[in-house]
């Protein structure tokens, strides 16, 4: 009965969301277009970093680092085989296959740079991730910029239009999942207890090393997918658009929504692109009104917005009994 | 079965100039409860802390089940056959008592991280199964009704029982209490003493316990090992040990004496 459950609850969204998307996909078209797939990026990006600080209670920083190595696989991929044409089947099929074919790369790539970053780092305990990352994420700027294969300073320009709202949309579903799943495995109260304690966690046969370098590299493998994606969208691959800001802002959604959130991640990805996109003229100030941000909610609820907690743990109609047992007993 | 559980042979732990542990020695066999005490500073949990891997020995060898485990990380070790708690305790605070447990049960799952995101039917019956078997172990520590609850939001006693429920469901051979009854009070203490008997019977596994309050470890422990600034001073019956001259000097101290009404002639060293 369980497994059936969960087999329903699994297909269930990825049917959904497809119909939804192939609706939206028709009924909006232009700028609006391109603000929702920019925001469904940022929630691949925000989710899956939620599994490395929120989940596993790390903190990494240079997010964005990872994005460009997965962007650049799939821009050089896709314009190797621009002219390329698969027999037998049409032109635009034959474009969304070799897509797929790049995104794919550019996760593994991803994963891949996630586990050399990963491996020697998280072997030791505390904040040593951080400066690792984030020195990360700036040797790769500099590698792009001097790297003539990759178009220096002025990037690969001229990609062609690949990503839709199906892909983002499957992208997104396939995050989501995967963090939510995690979440309910051994696998991810694993992660969830080296955040708690790592002491504790080893002592109860956690391997803590193995385990926070695996979800590091997933959350790097989606960071590449969400680079991919980008790229794609806005037919242009350039470094600025891996930079450090883009990691804090990274950050700053995770922070917002809530460590350990995965439906907070959602809401603050949204909420933050939407809000960028509304405060264009002024764009400039993005890194000051981040900082605000952050001071005002490290002021009023550090916890971010809904702590470790998900949003159907607070509406109380949904609530399970969660809150039940959580009033604790006689002493 | 004559193999011990645990021998550890002149284990030596040094941290600089600071010896905190020397020539360490304790044989435990299945089924046996011992005692470990001594004044604050003693070497107790550093003891306890070079047996779980926490630290490598500087020298001696720890041998678990006819292994040599020196220098093994402490999940290995763990993995192994022994399992502990903590002096203050360490539970993870945010997730639920279940959870808790449930954590130390994955050593039994063998399906990957990929099986977990396809929900695979092997999957979904090693969590089947994780659930229930945490679910006994909370049953067992009397925790049955608290699955749901939040492991901070247990009171202390319970607490201590999640941690040892926590610890007992990675299936060790050796279980490590590490000061169990701190901060209970007189029943929750004589609760205590019936429980670790309980556990050690139960699951028939050898249990190795340090306490500071007298009354517990006298109570409960069949044999006791004394520790001084690191050194083994006495080892032997609880009222062999109380009878010590060395060990009332070091540890029980005069107030002790006084109110168990016993008289020692104390050499004055």
């Amino acid at each position: 009965m369980r497994a059936l459950r969960l087999v329903s609850q699994s297909l269930l969204p990825f049917v959904a969301g497809l119909a939804v998307l192939s609706m939206i996909s028709k009924g909006l078209s232009g700028s609006w277009a391109i603000v929702l797939m920019v925001a469904g990026i940022n929630i691949i990006l925000a989710v899956s970093l939620n599994v490395v600080n929120g989940f596993t209670g790390q903190f990494s920083i240079g997010h964005a680092g990872f994005m460009a190595v997965g962007a650049y696989t799939a821009a050089k991929i896709t314009m190797a085989l621009r002219f390329v044409q698969i027999a037998g089947i049409s032109s635009d099929a034959s474009d969304q296959l070799f897509f797929l074919l790049a995104l794919v790369a550019g996760m593994v790539a991803a994963a891949v740079a996630g586990l050399l970053v990963g491996a020697p780092s998280l072997r030791l305990r505390g904040d040593y991730l951080a400066i690792v990352t984030l020195g990360f994420n700036e040797i790769i700027r500099v590698i792009i910029e001097n790297t003539p294969f990759l178009g220096q300073a002025t990037g690969i320009s001229g990609l062609p239009r690949l990503t839709n709202f199906v892909w983002v949309g499957m992208g997104v579903v396939a995050t989501v999942v995967m963090a939510k799943r995690l979440a309910e495995s051994t696998h991810g109260r694993a992660l969830l207890a080296i955040r708690e304690d790592e002491i504790a966690a080893e002592a109860m046969g956690v391997d803590t090393t193995s385990y926070k370098v695996r979800a590091f590299v997933i959350a790097s493998a989606f960071a590449g997918l969400a680079g991919g994606l980008l790229v794609h969208l806005i037919q242009l691959c350039t470094p600025r658009s891996f930079t450090f800001i883009k990691s804090f802002e990274v950050v700053v959604m995770v922070v917002l929504g809530g460590m350990g959130s995965v439906t907070g991640s959602i809401l603050a990805a949204l909420v933050l692109s939407l809000a960028l996109e509304g405060l264009r003229e002024v764009q400039e100030f993005r890194m000051v009104m981040y900082a605000l941000l952050l001071i005002v909610l490290m002021l009023t609820r550090p916890t971010g917005i809904f702590g470790t907690r998900e949003i159907w743990d607070i509406l109380p109609k949904w609530g399970r009994h969660r809150a039940q047992g959580a009033a604790g007993g006689s002493p | 079965m004559s193999e011990p559980v645990l021998d550890a042979r002149k284990v030596t732990m040094q941290f600089g100039g600071l010896k905190a542990l020397v020539d360490f020695d304790l044989t435990l066999m299945s089924g046996e409860l011992v005692g470990m005490i001594g004044p604050n500073g003693a070497g107790k949990t550093t003891a306890f802390n070079a047996i779980t891997g926490v630290y490598p020995p500087t020298s001696g060898d720890v041998i678990l089940l006819g292994e040599r485990v020196n220098g093994r990380r402490p999940h290995q070790i763990c993995m192994k056959g022994i399992a502990r708690t903590f002096q203050n305790i360490r539970l993870f605070k945010q997730l639920t008592a279940l959870d808790n447990v449930r954590v130390a049960c994955h050593h039994g799952h063998r399906a990957g991280f990929t099986a977990a995101f396809l929900l695979t039917a092997a999957f979904l019956a090693d969590e089947e199964r994780i659930t229930q078997r945490a679910e006994e172990f909370l049953a067992v520590m009397g925790l049955a009704d608290k699955r749901h609850a939040l492991a901070r939001n247990l009171p202390y006693g319970e607490q201590r029982r999640l941690e040892i429920a926590r610890a007992l469901a990675t299936g060790p051979r050796l279980l490590c209490l590490d000061e169990p009854a701190a901060g209970m009070n007189a029943s929750e203490k004589v609760a205590l003493m019936e429980l670790i008997r309980r556990i050690r019977d139960q699951f028939g596994i050898a249990i190795l316990v340090i306490e500071h309050d007298m009354r517990v470890v006298m109570g409960v422990s069949e044999r006791l090992v004394v520790l001084d600034h690191g050194v083994t001073i006495a080892r032997g019956s609880p009222q062999q040990v109380q009878k010590d001259p060395k060990v009332i000097e070091a540890y029980l101290g005069d107030s002790y004496l006084e109110e168990k009404h016993i008289h020692v002639p104390v050499e004055s060293t």
